[in-house]
């Protein structure tokens, strides 16, 4: 017979409710730490390279300020939060129909990124290998693509569900923390398009 | 049937009913495909030990090398990738693995949890951080051997560039470091999460933070500093990469880049990373050293404090090792101040282990022998530190055989000291039996006498001049007796992890058996079974201070009287 | 009686610290074969040896209190077995001032070390260069020096001279680090802490060596396969001594016809694409200066010392004495050895 020692269990003292943090997004501010920890390198390494190229096309003679694209994956945070807050009230057609427009215009700012990568690379001979400016500029704006990606991908998979039906009210919670996701790599965007169009140029 | 509705309140029996006997593929299956805290926290363990073996066996190569002046047992070229794999093995296959094996069996019990928040993000994380490890090893197999040792990666744990260019590091050994790590750094990020999320949402009624076991803020600190830890190196390593096969030019000086940013990405991630592995080494002594002295720890408070201050002045000292780099006067300045400065939490936690020891009855048994011995060498390995903390001074010693001797008195003095003794502490929960005192003791004293003969020795040759990474040295530099010392007390170490390997393997077998609780502990762990169920505890714990047992084994003077 | 037993103390720990550094302390100031840094012969060294014996008595006297604290506790503390085990000593859970005493006093001494330790830095590392120093490029190499003093047209390699300083003439030389590959680092113990040699970012050191004779150090930072055999011979001249260097060095390469032949073999094998030899048509600048390469008395950066032997074998199979060092072993003959360190051999 194996047996166990006393478990503490009873509390003689009258206590304060108990509320626990969720766990999701807990680790969703985590993630998000720790991935901004990798930005900020990356965003160091761009600042401390600008000017410093020996040859080679500058900031200001080949980048075209993306403004249509970044309108679009900023006003995608507005969207998912409208989004979110349909769910919360139940309407569900609501929330995916916010939620594809998000879908939508992260997947625009993805193509445009690519146009403008298109042009650079074909039409203004700036490639990751040409210098410095080159190097840091396709990281720093790649890593953050790549962030776009994931996000796009998580977001599809919501919107399969919503399609098929299976959201409901009670997964607001788990809605939201992947919108913080979403949040993140908007931020991540307004710091790189600060740092490479505005500053560097 | 026990449940909810009814305070329980005594024993339980818990006698599971008659399981049949798993045969030997369905048990290496379970241990494959678990997702149980418990079962990953050994698998951790058992992967670091491992290492350590692996690792002990290049430092002992290296031994051999150096015993004699312009020795020829080890080619330049072996040498160099066994240095290097020595302190990439022991940093990321030993150290980061050892403490989240015992984070991850060990928070979820202290907080009275069921699991971790994510069990199978629990698996895939030790996976990875496994196949990392793995992947770094095949590169002694992969590509063009010299002598067998193929393509390691050979340019220094620390893997300064522009060595690492494909300029001069031609071949694939550095990729293998690169990605390796990368791949292992994924998991450690994993597991980071898992414990922040953990202890910040599963613990049991009750628990507040500041009733936490010291183990479990310390892993929680620790947990928080690795996330902006790691980071920064994989960020690196992308870049290096790039530069290897995108053609980019991060630190391409050719092309106008600088060698001297991988030094500060490399250190930004090197310094606090050094705190990651000590901080659990902390842990660990808070749990035992007041068991062992019959007292509550000393200025619990304080502890926290010094311990979030530590994680935070550990971000602000990087630059500590790039004093010869030619900073100007004030960053050197700077980050000398910033560096004594942690000196200072990292005092108070001693002083505070002394006053838990300070009017306590302390037994010895070989749990509290490595803890006292950690305190005793930690603080040898601090002052050290501190003499490397004034730039000018270590415009000598930096890169010398101090600065190693500084560094293995932190890793191996205190960090694994204080390994061994929560092994010897938790054995017996995590198997049910003891592990055997007489062969403890051999471990340790053998263990102390090797590290002090190896590492004591070591601060002098590096006071006369003798840099580190060198394969040789010159005969008539005074070196050659000093270094023969330093060597056989390296084998004396070896011995001692060979006896201790082997008190493993015996006591899992013939150990003592241990009962729920043989230390007479005050945590919550100590309330499971040994080795406690799949879901640990029967019924959802309640605690109403830091020491549930003891309020629980004292009623007449519970802790939370005073709290 | 307190000062007695403080001074006791401070005299018991200088002799252990004397006794067990013992191989590395010069008995007479100068150059010793052991590079301690506990010999320093010039002031940027002498200056850390002070600063260093201060913070060793700050941490020797912290180690004394709390490892002597450590011990007490121990012996005193420890469960003897004979009262009734079941008695817990008395918990105490904190004390809000001895934490703030032990909280302070750590703060006052790191103030004292840092202001010692900031002056220090300022005073070294922002020296005022006088504007009669001896200037000297150092340039690193994967695993050699080269050493140019570009105000008398002197190029060399391996070995450094430099003039004697002393307190009434001072005459420091001034050490511009550069590196055309990756990190080094330029350290003689007994002369100064160490620098590194980083490409693309150019650092400067400086000594003022008050003794005459030979200083060694070697590459402190992991540069490559034969980083441990980049080493380095400082020679310290006196004034007339390195005078008399400076003129034989600016002179061009010996052009003695007996070795003529030899001198073809290095003009026509791929010799001169690494190599400088003045007054030749040879002006690579990939390996070090040949010049006057029997001035020096080692070879390939200390690896091997400069005898005609040695000399021969570098040439005919350089990883037979420094394996992975960039000189590729250049095929040749018997005769065409011979004639070729003949030839080396006349380079004075």
């Amino acid at each position: 017979m194996s047996t166990t020692t006393l478990i503490p269990n009873t509390v003689s003292v009258p206590e304060q409710p108990w509320n626990p943090p969720s766990r999701g997004r807990v680790a969703m501010y985590c993630l998000i730490v720790g991935e901004s920890a990798i930005f900020i390198i990356f965003v160091v390494a761009y600042i401390y390279y600008i000017g410093r190229s020996l040859y080679g096309p500058t900031p200001k003679q080949v980048l075209e300020v993306p403004i249509f694209n970044s309108i679009c994956l900023l006003s995608s945070s507005l969207t998912i939060w409208f989004a979110e807050r349909s769910l919360e009230r139940n309407k569900i057609k609501l929330f995916g129909a916010w939620w594809a427009l998000t879908l939508t215009l992260g997947a625009i700012f993805l193509v445009g990124t690519g146009i403008e990568w298109h042009k650079l690379i074909y039409e203004k001979g700036l490639t990751i290998s040409t210098n410095l400016f080159g190097t840091t500029f396709y990281s720093l704006v790649g890593l953050h693509a790549t962030h776009v990606i994931f996000g796009l991908i998580g977001l599809s998979v919501v919107l399969a569900f919503a399609l098929a039906g299976k959201i409901r009210e009670e997964h607001s919670e788990r809605i939201q923390v992947l919108s913080l996701y979403w949040h993140f790599v908007d931020a991540v965007w307004v710091v790189v398009f600060t740092v490479v169009y505005i500053l560097g140029r | 049937m026990a449940d909810r509705t009814f305070p329980i309140e005594g024993t339980l029996d818990l006698t599971p009913p008659r399981a049949r006997e798993h045969t030997w593929l369905e048990t290496v299956h379970e241990w494959v495909t678990t997702v149980d805290h418990k079962k990953l926290g050994i698998l951790y363990v058992v992967y670091a030990l491992f290492f350590l073996l692996v690792g002990g066996a290049e430092a002992l190569a290296i031994r051999v090398q150096l015993a004699r002046p312009d020795n020829t047992f080890l080619s330049p070229e072996v040498y160099n990738r066994f240095f290097t794999m020595h302190g990439t093995t022991m940093v990321f296959l030993v150290g980061m693995p050892m403490i989240f094996g015992f984070a991850n069996y060990l928070v979820p019990l202290m907080i009275g949890a069921r699991d971790m928040a994510f069990p199978r993000l629990n698996a895939f994380s030790f996976w990875m951080t496994a196949f990392g490890g793995l992947m770094l090893y095949y590169s002694f197999l992969g590509g063009s051997g010299l002598y067998g040792v193929g393509n390691a990666p050979d340019v220094g744990w620390f893997a300064y560039a522009p060595l690492t260019a494909r300029a001069f590091s031609p071949g694939n050994a550095t990729d293998y470091w690169a990605l390796a790590l990368i791949v292992s750094g994924i998991g450690t990020i994993g597991t980071a999460i898992n414990i922040v999320a953990t202890t910040l949402a599963m613990r049991c009624r009750g628990m507040t933070l500041l009733r936490m076991p010291l183990f479990v803020w310390l892993n929680l600190a620790v947990s928080g500093l690795t996330l902006v830890t790691i980071t920064p190196l994989t960020a690196a390593q992308i870049m290096l990469l790039i530069d290897r096969y995108l053609g980019g030019h991060f630190f391409d000086t050719q092309a106008g880049g600088s060698a001297v940013i991988w030094i500060h990405f490399f250190w930004i991630f090197g310094h606090p990373e050094v705190y990651v592995l000590v901080l659990p080494a902390f842990a660990i002594a808070n749990e035992v050293i007041p068991v062992f002295s019959r007292k509550a720890i000393f200025g619990y408070p304080a502890m926290v404090a010094a311990s979030v201050g530590i994680v935070f002045i550990s971000m602000g000292v990087w630059a500590h090792h790039m004093f010869t780099i030619g900073m100007t006067s004030v960053s050197n300045a700077f980050f000398t101040l910033s560096t004594m400065l942690i000196a200072i939490p990292t005092g108070i936690k001693i002083f505070n282990w002394l006053a838990t020891m300070w009017g306590g009855k302390i037994r010895f048994a070989t749990p509290m022998l490595f803890a006292t011995a950690f305190v005793f060498q930690f603080l040898i390995a601090g002052l050290t530190g501190i003499m490397l903390s004034v730039a000018p001074f270590d415009w000598q010693l930096h890169n010398s055989y101090f600065v190693i001797a500084h560094f293995h008195y932190v890793l191996v003095g205190a960090i694994l000291f204080a390994i061994f003794s929560g092994l010897y502490y938790w054995f017996p929960k995590a198997t049910g039996r003891m592990l055997n005192e007489t062969l403890g003791k051999w471990n340790f004293w053998l263990f102390v006498i090797g590290f002090h003969l190896t590492f004591d020795t070591m601060h002098f040759v590096g006071l006369l001049g003798m840099p580190r990474s060198i394969y040789t040295y010159e005969p008539d530099r005074g070196w050659n007796h000093l270094n023969m010392i330093v060597s056989i007390g390296a084998f004396i170490q070896g011995i001692s992890i060979l006896i201790f390997a082997a008190n493993l393997v015996w006591s899992l077998y013939r150990g003592k058996v241990a009962g729920n609780d043989p230390w007479d502990a005050w945590t919550l762990e100590w309330a499971a079974a040994s080795p406690p169920p799949v879901y640990n505890f029967p019924i959802d714990p309640a605690v109403q201070s830091r020491r549930p047992l003891w309020d629980l084994k004292h009623p007449e003077d519970p802790d939370w009287k005073y709290e | 009686m307190n000062r007695e037993w403080l001074r006791a103390v401070w005299r018991a720990g200088k002799a252990t610290v004397f006794f067990l550094l013992l191989p590395g302390l010069a008995f007479a100031d100068g150059p010793q074969s052991v590079p301690s840094i506990f010999a320093p012969a010039s002031t940027p060294a002498s200056d850390i040896f002070s600063v260093s014996l201060f913070v060793l008595a700050i941490t020797g006297g912290i180690f004394v209190v709390v490892g002597g604290l450590l011990v007490y506790v121990i012996i005193r503390f420890r469960d003897r077995g004979d009262q009734d085990d079941d008695r817990e000593p008395a918990q105490i859970y904190g004390s809000t001032q001895i934490e703030l005493a032990w909280t302070v006093i750590p703060i006052l001494i790191v103030v004292v070390l840092f202001l010692t330790t900031a002056r220090m830095i300022f005073a070294i590392q922002d020296a005022p260069k006088p504007p009669d120093a001896l200037d000297v490029t150092v340039v690193g190499h994967q695993f050699w020096w080269e050493f140019r003093y570009p105000k008398l047209g002197i190029v060399t390699a391996n070995e450094l001279h430099v003039p004697l300083s002393s307190d009434s003439q001072p005459e420091p030389t001034y050490l511009k680090l550069l590196s055309a590959d990756v990190v080094h680092s330029f350290w003689v113990p007994q002369l100064a802490g160490k620098t590194d040699l980083i490409p693309n970012h150019e650092n400067i050191t400086w000594i003022n060596p008050k003794h005459p004779g030979l200083y060694v150090g070697q590459c402190a930072q992991f540069c490559g396969v034969e980083h441990a055999k980049m080493l380095l011979r400082v020679y310290v001249d006196t004034p007339a001594q390195f005078a008399s260097w400076v003129k034989d060095q600016q002179q061009p390469g010996v052009q003695d016809p007996d070795v003529a032949a030899g001198r073809r073999i290095f003009e026509t094998q791929a010799c001169m694409n690494c190599h400088t030899i003045r007054g030749t048509a040879a002006t690579g600048r990939f390996g070090p200066d040949l010049t006057h390469l029997m001035s020096r008395s080692t070879i390939a950066s200390g690896a091997a010392m400069n005898t005609p032997k040695n000399l021969r074998q570098w040439v005919e199979d350089p990883d037979s004495i420094k394996p992975g060092s960039l000189m590729p072993a250049m095929q040749l003959n018997d005769q065409e050895l011979d004639q070729l360190t003949a030839y080396l051999e006349t380079l004075k």
